[in-house]
Protein backbone atom coordinates (compact mmCIF):
# COMPACT_ATOMS: atom_id res chain seq x y z
CA UNK A 1 0.00 0.00 0.00
CA UNK A 2 2.41 2.62 1.43
CA UNK A 3 3.99 3.15 -2.49
CA UNK A 4 6.95 5.47 -1.83
CA UNK A 5 7.07 7.46 -5.44
CA UNK A 6 9.96 10.51 -5.74
CA UNK A 7 11.78 11.63 -3.03
CA UNK A 8 10.77 15.47 -4.30
CA UNK A 9 6.91 14.12 -3.42
CA UNK A 10 6.91 16.64 -0.59
CA UNK A 11 3.80 17.83 -0.19
CA UNK A 12 0.00 16.74 0.84
CA UNK A 13 -1.34 15.62 -2.28
CA UNK A 14 -5.31 15.01 -3.19
CA UNK A 15 -5.15 12.46 -6.35
CA UNK A 16 -8.64 12.21 -8.40
CA UNK A 17 -10.57 12.57 -4.91
CA UNK A 18 -14.45 11.28 -5.38
CA UNK A 19 -16.96 11.02 -2.94
CA UNK A 20 -19.92 9.95 -3.69
CA UNK A 21 -23.52 9.98 -1.72
CA UNK A 22 -26.84 8.07 -2.04
CA UNK A 23 -29.52 10.02 -1.88
CA UNK A 24 -32.99 8.24 -0.64
CA UNK A 25 -35.88 9.04 -2.82
CA UNK A 26 -38.54 6.53 -0.29
CA UNK A 27 -38.08 3.62 -2.96
CA UNK A 28 -35.66 4.92 -5.09
CA UNK A 29 -32.12 6.03 -5.15
CA UNK A 30 -29.56 8.62 -6.49
CA UNK A 31 -26.10 9.63 -6.35
CA UNK A 32 -24.95 12.69 -5.37
CA UNK A 33 -21.45 13.29 -6.74
CA UNK A 34 -20.15 15.68 -3.83
CA UNK A 35 -16.35 15.58 -5.35
CA UNK A 36 -16.05 14.39 -8.59
CA UNK A 37 -12.17 13.96 -9.35
CA UNK A 38 -10.46 16.95 -7.26
CA UNK A 39 -6.58 17.06 -7.47
CA UNK A 40 -4.34 19.42 -6.49
CA UNK A 41 -1.42 19.85 -3.91
CA UNK A 42 -0.18 21.30 -0.80
CA UNK A 43 3.34 22.48 -0.15
CA UNK A 44 5.04 23.42 2.62
CA UNK A 45 4.80 27.13 2.88
CA UNK A 46 2.16 27.50 0.39
CA UNK A 47 -1.57 28.76 1.07
CA UNK A 48 -3.94 27.33 -1.05
CA UNK A 49 -7.50 28.89 -1.18
CA UNK A 50 -10.52 26.55 -1.95
CA UNK A 51 -13.39 29.39 -3.11
CA UNK A 52 -17.24 28.04 -3.49
CA UNK A 53 -20.64 28.23 -1.93
CA UNK A 54 -22.05 25.92 0.31
CA UNK A 55 -22.84 22.50 -1.36
CA UNK A 56 -19.85 22.58 -3.60
CA UNK A 57 -17.82 19.98 -1.64
CA UNK A 58 -15.40 22.06 -0.61
CA UNK A 59 -16.10 20.67 3.36
CA UNK A 60 -15.98 17.28 2.21
CA UNK A 61 -12.33 18.20 0.54
CA UNK A 62 -11.45 19.00 3.78
CA UNK A 63 -12.83 16.02 6.09
CA UNK A 64 -11.02 13.81 3.21
CA UNK A 65 -8.07 15.18 3.66
CA UNK A 66 -8.45 15.18 7.35
CA UNK A 67 -9.24 11.62 7.47
CA UNK A 68 -12.94 12.59 9.03
CA UNK A 69 -14.64 11.17 5.47
CA UNK A 70 -13.74 7.90 3.39
CA UNK A 71 -13.01 8.49 0.00
CA UNK A 72 -15.59 6.55 -3.38
CA UNK A 73 -11.92 6.89 -5.31
CA UNK A 74 -8.74 8.20 -5.40
CA UNK A 75 -6.16 8.91 -2.59
CA UNK A 76 -4.89 11.23 -0.18
CA UNK A 77 -1.12 11.26 -0.20
CA UNK A 78 1.55 12.67 2.18
CA UNK A 79 4.98 13.31 0.53
CA UNK A 80 4.24 10.51 -1.72
CA UNK A 81 3.00 8.07 0.72
CA UNK A 82 -0.88 7.00 0.72
CA UNK A 83 -2.03 8.21 3.50
CA UNK A 84 -3.54 5.53 6.03
CA UNK A 85 -7.33 5.04 7.63
CA UNK A 86 -6.49 3.42 10.60
CA UNK A 87 -4.48 2.57 13.57
CA UNK A 88 -0.79 4.24 14.60
CA UNK A 89 -0.50 5.19 11.28
CA UNK A 90 -3.72 6.82 11.18
CA UNK A 91 -2.35 8.79 14.60
CA UNK A 92 1.03 9.34 12.68
CA UNK A 93 -0.55 11.20 10.28
CA UNK A 94 -2.97 12.82 12.10
CA UNK A 95 0.29 14.39 14.21
CA UNK A 96 1.34 15.90 10.92
CA UNK A 97 -2.22 17.12 9.33
CA UNK A 98 -4.92 19.12 11.14
CA UNK A 99 -7.51 20.81 10.80
CA UNK A 100 -9.16 24.19 12.50
CA UNK A 101 -13.10 23.83 12.35
CA UNK A 102 -15.27 27.18 11.50
CA UNK A 103 -16.79 27.84 14.48
CA UNK A 104 -15.06 28.19 17.89
CA UNK A 105 -17.90 28.29 19.92
CA UNK A 106 -18.28 24.67 19.45
CA UNK A 107 -14.90 23.31 18.79
CA UNK A 108 -13.81 23.67 22.34
CA UNK A 109 -15.12 21.27 25.09
CA UNK A 110 -16.72 24.08 27.49
CA UNK A 111 -15.68 21.67 30.64
CA UNK A 112 -12.24 22.28 29.92
CA UNK A 113 -9.27 24.53 30.76
CA UNK A 114 -7.50 26.11 27.76
CA UNK A 115 -4.23 24.67 28.49
CA UNK A 116 -6.21 21.25 28.44
CA UNK A 117 -6.59 21.48 25.32
CA UNK A 118 -2.97 22.46 24.13
CA UNK A 119 -1.59 19.56 26.72
CA UNK A 120 -4.17 16.24 25.32
CA UNK A 121 -3.04 16.54 22.16
CA UNK A 122 0.59 17.41 23.27
CA UNK A 123 0.37 13.88 25.71
CA UNK A 124 -1.72 12.23 22.95
CA UNK A 125 1.15 12.82 19.98
CA UNK A 126 4.36 12.65 22.43
CA UNK A 127 3.09 10.01 24.78
CA UNK A 128 6.77 10.24 26.56
CA UNK A 129 6.51 14.00 27.04
CA UNK A 130 6.35 14.73 30.81
CA UNK A 131 3.93 16.40 32.21
CA UNK A 132 6.40 19.56 32.94
CA UNK A 133 7.20 19.25 29.54
CA UNK A 134 3.71 19.24 28.27
CA UNK A 135 2.44 22.10 30.85
CA UNK A 136 5.69 24.52 29.11
CA UNK A 137 4.77 22.93 25.51
CA UNK A 138 1.30 24.16 25.47
CA UNK A 139 2.39 27.47 27.19
CA UNK A 140 5.14 28.20 24.46
CA UNK A 141 2.22 27.81 22.03
CA UNK A 142 -0.62 29.75 23.74
CA UNK A 143 2.42 32.54 23.39
CA UNK A 144 2.76 31.56 19.57
CA UNK A 145 -0.81 32.90 18.98
CA UNK A 146 -0.49 35.83 20.72
CA UNK A 147 -2.41 34.73 23.83
CA UNK A 148 0.13 36.67 25.99
CA UNK A 149 1.03 36.10 28.89
CA UNK A 150 -0.43 32.62 28.45
CA UNK A 151 -0.87 32.19 32.53
CA UNK A 152 -3.13 34.82 32.23
CA UNK A 153 -5.45 32.36 29.49
CA UNK A 154 -4.08 29.13 30.69
CA UNK A 155 -6.58 28.36 33.32
CA UNK A 156 -9.72 30.08 32.24
CA UNK A 157 -12.45 28.01 30.21
CA UNK A 158 -13.46 28.11 26.73
CA UNK A 159 -16.71 30.63 27.78
CA UNK A 160 -14.55 33.53 29.10
CA UNK A 161 -12.54 34.57 25.58
CA UNK A 162 -14.08 36.05 22.47
CA UNK A 163 -14.21 34.23 19.44
CA UNK A 164 -11.54 35.45 17.96
CA UNK A 165 -9.17 34.49 21.23
CA UNK A 166 -10.72 30.73 21.12
CA UNK A 167 -10.01 30.46 17.19
CA UNK A 168 -6.34 31.33 18.45
CA UNK A 169 -6.46 28.10 20.90
CA UNK A 170 -7.79 26.00 17.71
CA UNK A 171 -5.07 27.27 15.90
CA UNK A 172 -2.43 26.02 18.66
CA UNK A 173 -4.51 22.95 19.09
CA UNK A 174 -3.88 22.40 15.45
CA UNK A 175 0.39 22.94 15.90
CA UNK A 176 0.15 21.07 19.03
CA UNK A 177 0.78 17.80 17.88
CA UNK A 178 3.86 19.20 15.44
CA UNK A 179 1.30 19.69 12.46
CA UNK A 180 3.12 21.11 9.34
CA UNK A 181 -0.26 20.73 6.88
CA UNK A 182 -3.49 22.73 8.52
CA UNK A 183 -6.37 22.39 7.32
CA UNK A 184 -8.90 25.65 8.01
CA UNK A 185 -12.18 25.39 7.24
CA UNK A 186 -13.96 28.80 6.90
CA UNK A 187 -11.83 29.41 10.22
CA UNK A 188 -12.86 33.33 10.32
CA UNK A 189 -16.30 33.45 9.16
CA UNK A 190 -17.77 33.27 12.58
CA UNK A 191 -15.64 36.32 13.92
CA UNK A 192 -16.74 39.83 14.25
CA UNK A 193 -14.90 41.25 11.15
CA UNK A 194 -12.36 43.69 13.01
CA UNK A 195 -10.64 40.71 14.21
CA UNK A 196 -10.21 38.47 11.69
CA UNK A 197 -7.38 40.04 9.73
CA UNK A 198 -6.07 38.91 13.19
CA UNK A 199 -6.31 35.69 12.59
CA UNK A 200 -5.86 36.01 9.01
CA UNK A 201 -2.49 37.34 10.12
CA UNK A 202 -1.56 35.07 12.53
CA UNK A 203 -2.09 31.36 10.53
CA UNK A 204 0.25 33.48 7.90
CA UNK A 205 2.55 34.32 9.94
CA UNK A 206 2.77 30.89 11.19
CA UNK A 207 3.04 29.90 8.28
CA UNK A 208 6.00 31.46 6.87
CA UNK A 209 8.28 30.95 10.09
CA UNK A 210 7.18 26.88 10.40
CA UNK A 211 6.96 26.61 6.82
CA UNK A 212 2.97 25.36 7.05
CA UNK A 213 1.01 23.94 4.32
CA UNK A 214 -2.31 26.00 4.31
CA UNK A 215 -5.74 24.91 2.73
CA UNK A 216 -8.18 27.85 3.52
CA UNK A 217 -11.30 27.34 2.53
CA UNK A 218 -13.58 30.44 2.30
CA UNK A 219 -16.36 31.73 0.81
CA UNK A 220 -14.35 35.58 0.65
CA UNK A 221 -12.85 36.06 -2.40
CA UNK A 222 -10.86 39.32 -1.42
CA UNK A 223 -9.07 37.10 1.91
CA UNK A 224 -8.63 34.25 -0.59
CA UNK A 225 -7.02 36.68 -2.82
CA UNK A 226 -4.61 37.94 -0.18
CA UNK A 227 -3.93 35.30 1.52
CA UNK A 228 -3.13 32.45 -0.61
CA UNK A 229 -0.98 31.57 -3.26
CA UNK A 230 -3.29 29.64 -5.21
CA UNK A 231 -6.78 29.81 -5.81
CA UNK A 232 -9.43 26.43 -6.40
CA UNK A 233 -12.70 27.40 -7.49
CA UNK A 234 -15.33 24.56 -6.59
CA UNK A 235 -18.34 24.33 -8.34
CA UNK A 236 -20.94 21.27 -7.84
CA UNK A 237 -17.88 18.81 -6.78
CA UNK A 238 -15.71 20.06 -9.46
CA UNK A 239 -12.24 22.52 -9.63
CA UNK A 240 -13.94 24.63 -12.37
CA UNK A 241 -10.60 26.83 -11.97
CA UNK A 242 -7.34 26.87 -10.80
CA UNK A 243 -4.53 29.48 -10.86
CA UNK A 244 -2.49 32.07 -9.28
CA UNK A 245 -4.24 33.89 -6.99
CA UNK A 246 -4.67 37.30 -8.53
CA UNK A 247 -5.31 35.66 -11.51
CA UNK A 248 -8.37 33.96 -10.79
CA UNK A 249 -9.76 37.43 -9.34
CA UNK A 250 -8.38 39.75 -11.69
CA UNK A 251 -8.51 37.63 -14.56
CA UNK A 252 -11.25 34.70 -14.60
CA UNK A 253 -11.85 32.28 -17.33
CA UNK A 254 -14.88 30.18 -15.95
CA UNK A 255 -18.49 31.75 -16.13
CA UNK A 256 -18.50 30.13 -12.77
CA UNK A 257 -16.15 32.35 -11.03
CA UNK A 258 -17.30 35.34 -12.79
CA UNK A 259 -20.34 35.19 -11.16
CA UNK A 260 -18.74 34.62 -8.02
CA UNK A 261 -16.91 37.43 -8.49
CA UNK A 262 -19.96 39.47 -9.27
CA UNK A 263 -21.56 39.06 -6.40
CA UNK A 264 -19.14 40.03 -4.18
CA UNK A 265 -19.85 43.08 -2.85
CA UNK A 266 -16.99 45.85 -4.02
CA UNK A 267 -17.50 49.40 -2.21
CA UNK A 268 -15.73 50.94 -5.77
CA UNK A 269 -19.25 50.04 -7.44
CA UNK A 270 -20.70 52.55 -5.08
CA UNK A 271 -24.37 53.26 -6.68
CA UNK A 272 -23.99 50.96 -9.20
CA UNK A 273 -26.40 48.68 -8.34
CA UNK A 274 -28.88 51.44 -7.85
CA UNK A 275 -28.70 53.31 -11.31
CA UNK A 276 -28.79 49.42 -12.61
CA UNK A 277 -32.36 48.27 -10.80
CA UNK A 278 -33.54 51.95 -11.81
CA UNK A 279 -32.73 51.33 -15.81
CA UNK A 280 -34.64 48.02 -14.86
CA UNK A 281 -31.91 46.08 -15.10
CA UNK B 1 -34.96 63.14 -4.23
CA UNK B 2 -36.87 66.42 -1.48
CA UNK B 3 -35.38 64.59 1.74
CA UNK B 4 -38.49 64.07 3.48
CA UNK B 5 -37.90 62.07 6.83
CA UNK B 6 -40.33 59.39 7.58
CA UNK B 7 -38.82 58.31 11.00
CA UNK B 8 -36.93 60.31 13.25
CA UNK B 9 -35.53 59.42 16.63
CA UNK B 10 -33.71 61.73 19.26
CA UNK B 11 -31.97 60.75 21.83
CA UNK B 12 -32.93 57.63 22.22
CA UNK B 13 -31.33 55.10 25.32
CA UNK B 14 -32.09 51.58 25.82
CA UNK B 15 -30.86 49.47 28.77
CA UNK B 16 -30.55 45.96 29.63
CA UNK B 17 -31.94 46.34 33.58
CA UNK B 18 -29.60 43.30 34.61
CA UNK B 19 -27.23 43.92 37.48
CA UNK B 20 -25.06 45.16 36.53
CA UNK B 21 -27.33 47.59 33.41
CA UNK B 22 -26.07 47.25 30.59
CA UNK B 23 -26.32 50.52 28.18
CA UNK B 24 -27.06 48.54 24.82
CA UNK B 25 -28.05 52.48 23.33
CA UNK B 26 -27.07 55.76 24.50
CA UNK B 27 -28.33 58.81 23.15
CA UNK B 28 -29.04 57.55 19.41
CA UNK B 29 -30.56 60.64 17.46
CA UNK B 30 -31.00 59.71 13.32
CA UNK B 31 -32.85 60.68 10.78
CA UNK B 32 -34.73 58.24 7.67
CA UNK B 33 -35.75 59.80 4.39
CA UNK B 34 -38.44 58.66 2.85
CA UNK B 35 -37.39 56.01 0.29
CA UNK B 36 -33.74 55.94 1.05
CA UNK B 37 -31.74 53.06 2.26
CA UNK B 38 -30.14 53.46 5.17
CA UNK B 39 -26.99 51.54 6.19
CA UNK B 40 -26.38 50.58 9.89
CA UNK B 41 -22.79 49.26 10.75
CA UNK B 42 -21.72 47.59 13.22
CA UNK B 43 -20.25 44.84 14.89
CA UNK B 44 -21.95 42.15 17.31
CA UNK B 45 -22.88 43.60 20.59
CA UNK B 46 -22.89 47.56 19.17
CA UNK B 47 -26.51 47.34 19.93
CA UNK B 48 -27.67 47.51 16.16
CA UNK B 49 -30.49 45.23 17.00
CA UNK B 50 -31.29 46.28 19.89
CA UNK B 51 -31.93 49.61 18.18
CA UNK B 52 -33.90 48.41 15.45
CA UNK B 53 -35.72 46.53 17.90
CA UNK B 54 -36.85 50.07 19.65
CA UNK B 55 -37.47 51.59 16.36
CA UNK B 56 -40.27 48.94 16.60
CA UNK B 57 -41.38 48.98 19.58
CA UNK B 58 -40.23 44.97 19.81
CA UNK B 59 -38.31 45.23 23.48
CA UNK B 60 -39.00 43.07 25.47
CA UNK B 61 -38.13 42.86 29.51
CA UNK B 62 -35.11 42.95 30.68
CA UNK B 63 -35.02 46.05 27.66
CA UNK B 64 -36.27 49.11 28.66
CA UNK B 65 -36.10 52.35 26.58
CA UNK B 66 -34.86 54.69 29.26
CA UNK B 67 -35.21 57.91 27.47
CA UNK B 68 -35.61 59.84 24.01
CA UNK B 69 -38.49 60.12 21.15
CA UNK B 70 -39.26 58.21 18.24
CA UNK B 71 -41.54 59.83 15.83
CA UNK B 72 -42.92 58.01 12.85
CA UNK B 73 -44.30 60.73 9.96
CA UNK B 74 -47.46 59.26 8.68
CA UNK B 75 -49.53 61.11 6.14
CA UNK B 76 -52.03 61.39 8.40
CA UNK B 77 -49.99 63.41 11.05
CA UNK B 78 -46.89 62.44 13.37
CA UNK B 79 -47.45 59.62 15.64
CA UNK B 80 -45.52 59.01 19.09
CA UNK B 81 -43.84 55.93 18.39
CA UNK B 82 -42.99 55.30 22.14
CA UNK B 83 -46.09 56.57 23.31
CA UNK B 84 -48.21 54.04 21.87
CA UNK B 85 -49.92 51.14 22.99
CA UNK B 86 -52.78 48.30 22.40
CA UNK B 87 -54.31 48.39 19.49
CA UNK B 88 -53.09 51.85 18.30
CA UNK B 89 -49.49 49.73 18.41
CA UNK B 90 -50.74 46.83 16.47
CA UNK B 91 -51.87 49.27 13.88
CA UNK B 92 -48.35 50.72 13.93
CA UNK B 93 -46.10 47.49 13.98
CA UNK B 94 -45.63 45.76 10.23
CA UNK B 95 -48.47 48.56 9.17
CA UNK B 96 -46.16 50.93 9.27
CA UNK B 97 -42.79 49.69 9.64
CA UNK B 98 -42.03 45.62 9.37
CA UNK B 99 -38.74 43.78 10.10
CA UNK B 100 -36.99 41.02 8.78
CA UNK B 101 -35.60 39.11 11.56
CA UNK B 102 -31.86 38.37 11.54
CA UNK B 103 -31.98 34.72 10.86
CA UNK B 104 -35.09 34.79 9.57
CA UNK B 105 -34.14 31.68 7.16
CA UNK B 106 -35.54 29.96 10.71
CA UNK B 107 -38.02 32.34 11.88
CA UNK B 108 -40.91 31.05 9.90
CA UNK B 109 -43.07 28.80 11.53
CA UNK B 110 -42.34 25.15 10.75
CA UNK B 111 -45.74 23.47 10.57
CA UNK B 112 -47.64 26.26 8.82
CA UNK B 113 -47.89 26.55 5.26
CA UNK B 114 -46.51 29.70 3.74
CA UNK B 115 -49.99 30.31 2.45
CA UNK B 116 -51.41 30.21 6.11
CA UNK B 117 -48.96 32.21 7.15
CA UNK B 118 -49.21 35.18 4.86
CA UNK B 119 -52.74 35.21 5.44
CA UNK B 120 -51.98 35.45 9.11
CA UNK B 121 -51.04 38.64 8.78
CA UNK B 122 -53.94 39.78 6.33
CA UNK B 123 -56.56 38.55 9.03
CA UNK B 124 -54.74 40.10 11.67
CA UNK B 125 -54.42 43.36 10.40
CA UNK B 126 -56.99 43.89 7.58
CA UNK B 127 -59.77 41.70 8.81
CA UNK B 128 -61.86 43.49 6.07
CA UNK B 129 -60.33 40.93 3.14
CA UNK B 130 -62.54 38.18 1.90
CA UNK B 131 -60.64 34.64 1.55
CA UNK B 132 -60.18 35.42 -2.15
CA UNK B 133 -58.49 38.94 -1.55
CA UNK B 134 -56.20 37.93 0.70
CA UNK B 135 -55.21 34.49 -1.62
CA UNK B 136 -54.67 36.68 -4.17
CA UNK B 137 -52.50 39.55 -2.82
CA UNK B 138 -50.24 36.60 -1.59
CA UNK B 139 -49.77 35.30 -4.37
CA UNK B 140 -49.26 38.45 -5.87
CA UNK B 141 -46.53 39.38 -3.23
CA UNK B 142 -44.95 35.74 -3.56
CA UNK B 143 -44.72 37.07 -7.80
CA UNK B 144 -43.18 40.57 -6.25
CA UNK B 145 -40.06 38.91 -4.32
CA UNK B 146 -39.71 36.11 -7.17
CA UNK B 147 -40.76 33.04 -6.01
CA UNK B 148 -43.22 31.19 -8.17
CA UNK B 149 -46.91 31.68 -6.55
CA UNK B 150 -47.41 27.88 -6.99
CA UNK B 151 -45.22 27.30 -3.26
CA UNK B 152 -47.69 29.32 -2.12
CA UNK B 153 -48.97 25.68 -0.33
CA UNK B 154 -45.22 24.75 0.16
CA UNK B 155 -43.72 24.37 3.68
CA UNK B 156 -40.96 25.95 5.22
CA UNK B 157 -38.51 22.86 4.94
CA UNK B 158 -39.72 22.80 1.14
CA UNK B 159 -37.67 25.83 0.18
CA UNK B 160 -34.48 26.70 -0.29
CA UNK B 161 -32.67 29.31 2.33
CA UNK B 162 -32.71 32.18 -0.41
CA UNK B 163 -36.44 31.06 -0.94
CA UNK B 164 -37.09 31.18 2.60
CA UNK B 165 -35.65 34.97 2.69
CA UNK B 166 -37.87 35.80 0.10
CA UNK B 167 -40.84 34.60 1.65
CA UNK B 168 -39.87 36.74 4.56
CA UNK B 169 -39.66 39.44 2.56
CA UNK B 170 -42.82 38.83 0.85
CA UNK B 171 -44.32 39.04 4.86
CA UNK B 172 -42.82 41.82 5.49
CA UNK B 173 -44.28 44.07 2.28
CA UNK B 174 -47.73 42.87 3.15
CA UNK B 175 -48.84 45.52 4.27
CA UNK B 176 -46.47 48.12 2.14
CA UNK B 177 -45.03 49.39 5.02
CA UNK B 178 -43.25 53.02 4.79
CA UNK B 179 -40.33 51.41 6.30
CA UNK B 180 -38.25 48.10 6.31
CA UNK B 181 -35.94 47.16 9.12
CA UNK B 182 -33.49 44.14 7.88
CA UNK B 183 -31.54 43.22 10.36
CA UNK B 184 -28.63 41.16 8.96
CA UNK B 185 -31.31 39.89 6.06
CA UNK B 186 -28.96 37.90 3.89
CA UNK B 187 -25.83 36.83 6.11
CA UNK B 188 -26.35 33.34 6.47
CA UNK B 189 -27.36 32.93 2.65
CA UNK B 190 -24.29 32.55 -0.41
CA UNK B 191 -22.98 35.51 -1.68
CA UNK B 192 -24.68 34.22 -5.12
CA UNK B 193 -27.99 33.89 -3.28
CA UNK B 194 -27.22 37.34 -1.32
CA UNK B 195 -27.13 39.25 -4.71
CA UNK B 196 -30.20 38.28 -6.12
CA UNK B 197 -32.26 38.84 -2.70
CA UNK B 198 -29.89 42.70 -2.68
CA UNK B 199 -31.08 43.48 -5.86
CA UNK B 200 -34.64 42.24 -5.31
CA UNK B 201 -34.49 44.57 -2.41
CA UNK B 202 -33.56 47.39 -4.19
CA UNK B 203 -35.60 47.02 -7.43
CA UNK B 204 -38.96 46.88 -4.81
CA UNK B 205 -37.53 49.84 -3.49
CA UNK B 206 -37.57 51.70 -6.72
CA UNK B 207 -40.96 50.33 -6.98
CA UNK B 208 -42.94 50.77 -4.10
CA UNK B 209 -41.40 53.66 -2.27
CA UNK B 210 -40.02 52.27 0.98
CA UNK B 211 -37.60 53.23 3.09
CA UNK B 212 -35.25 50.36 4.33
CA UNK B 213 -33.13 50.10 7.39
CA UNK B 214 -30.24 47.86 6.42
CA UNK B 215 -28.52 46.51 9.58
CA UNK B 216 -25.26 44.42 8.81
CA UNK B 217 -21.85 44.25 9.63
CA UNK B 218 -20.64 43.56 6.08
CA UNK B 219 -19.09 47.23 5.16
CA UNK B 220 -18.73 47.21 1.74
CA UNK B 221 -21.94 45.64 0.86
CA UNK B 222 -23.42 48.83 2.25
CA UNK B 223 -21.13 51.10 0.91
CA UNK B 224 -22.57 49.52 -2.39
CA UNK B 225 -26.02 49.82 -1.98
CA UNK B 226 -27.19 52.46 0.99
CA UNK B 227 -27.14 55.98 0.23
CA UNK B 228 -26.21 57.05 4.28
CA UNK B 229 -24.19 55.13 6.16
CA UNK B 230 -24.67 55.13 10.61
CA UNK B 231 -21.44 53.16 12.05
CA UNK B 232 -22.32 52.24 15.34
CA UNK B 233 -20.13 51.32 18.13
CA UNK B 234 -20.82 50.66 21.96
CA UNK B 235 -24.20 51.64 21.94
CA UNK B 236 -23.27 55.29 20.05
CA UNK B 237 -23.26 56.14 16.23
CA UNK B 238 -19.83 57.46 15.79
CA UNK B 239 -20.35 58.78 12.69
CA UNK B 240 -23.31 59.23 9.89
CA UNK B 241 -22.71 60.78 6.48
CA UNK B 242 -23.49 59.38 3.02
CA UNK B 243 -21.90 55.96 1.63
CA UNK B 244 -19.27 57.78 -0.81
CA UNK B 245 -18.13 60.05 2.31
CA UNK B 246 -17.76 56.88 4.63
CA UNK B 247 -16.11 55.58 1.63
CA UNK B 248 -13.70 57.90 0.66
CA UNK B 249 -12.91 60.31 3.44
CA UNK B 250 -13.81 58.48 6.91
CA UNK B 251 -13.43 60.47 10.29
CA UNK B 252 -14.11 58.57 13.01
CA UNK B 253 -11.09 56.22 13.80
CA UNK B 254 -13.64 52.86 14.47
CA UNK B 255 -14.75 53.61 10.64
CA UNK B 256 -11.29 53.23 9.76
CA UNK B 257 -10.77 50.08 10.99
CA UNK B 258 -13.95 48.39 10.31
CA UNK B 259 -12.62 49.81 6.66
CA UNK B 260 -9.29 48.15 6.78
CA UNK B 261 -10.58 44.78 8.06
CA UNK B 262 -11.92 44.61 4.39
CA UNK B 263 -9.58 43.61 1.87
CA UNK B 264 -9.93 45.08 -1.13
CA UNK B 265 -10.86 42.31 -3.71
CA UNK B 266 -9.52 44.25 -6.91
CA UNK B 267 -7.49 47.00 -5.73
CA UNK B 268 -4.10 47.13 -3.91
CA UNK B 269 -2.95 44.98 -0.99
CA UNK B 270 -2.57 47.87 1.21
CA UNK B 271 -0.60 46.86 4.75
CA UNK B 272 -1.16 43.38 4.41
CA UNK B 273 1.22 41.23 6.54
CA UNK B 274 1.20 38.62 3.86
CA UNK B 275 4.73 39.20 1.68
CA UNK B 276 5.03 38.26 -2.03
CA UNK B 277 8.74 38.78 -1.80
CA UNK B 278 8.80 35.30 0.53
CA UNK B 279 6.83 33.10 -1.68
CA UNK B 280 9.24 34.31 -4.69
CA UNK B 281 11.64 32.13 -2.78
CA UNK B 282 9.50 29.22 -2.06
CA UNK B 283 8.56 28.76 -5.43
CA UNK B 284 11.93 28.90 -6.72
CA UNK B 285 13.48 26.43 -4.43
Amino acid sequence: MSDRTTADAEGLEARNLVRDYRIRHGMRGSTLHAVADVSFTIRPGRTIALVGESGSGKSTVARILARLEAVTSGSVLLDGVRAPVRGAALDAYRSRVQMVFQDPFSSLNPFHTILHHIERPLRIHHPRMSAAEARDRAHELLERVQLTPSSKFAERRPHELSGGQRQRVAIARALAPGATYIIADEPVSMLDVSIRLGVLNLLADLQRSDGLGVLYITHDLATARHFSDEILVMYRGEIVERGDADTVILDPQHAYTRTLLDAAADPDRLGQLREEVRRGG
Amino acid sequence: MTAQPVLTAHDVSIEYQVDPPVNAVQGVSLTLHRGEILGLAGESGCGKTTLAYGLNRLLKAPALQTSGEIVFHDAAGDIDVVGLSGDALRRYRWDKVSMVFQGSMNSLNPVMSVKAQLDDVFRTHRPGMGRAERAARSAELLGLVGVDPSRLTAFPHELSGGMRQRVMIAMALALDPKVMIMDEPTTALDVVVQRGIIREIMRLRERLGFAVIFITHDLPLLIEISDRIAVMLEGRIVELDDAERIYRTPQHAYTKRLLASFPSLRGDRGGFVRRRDDEEGASAS
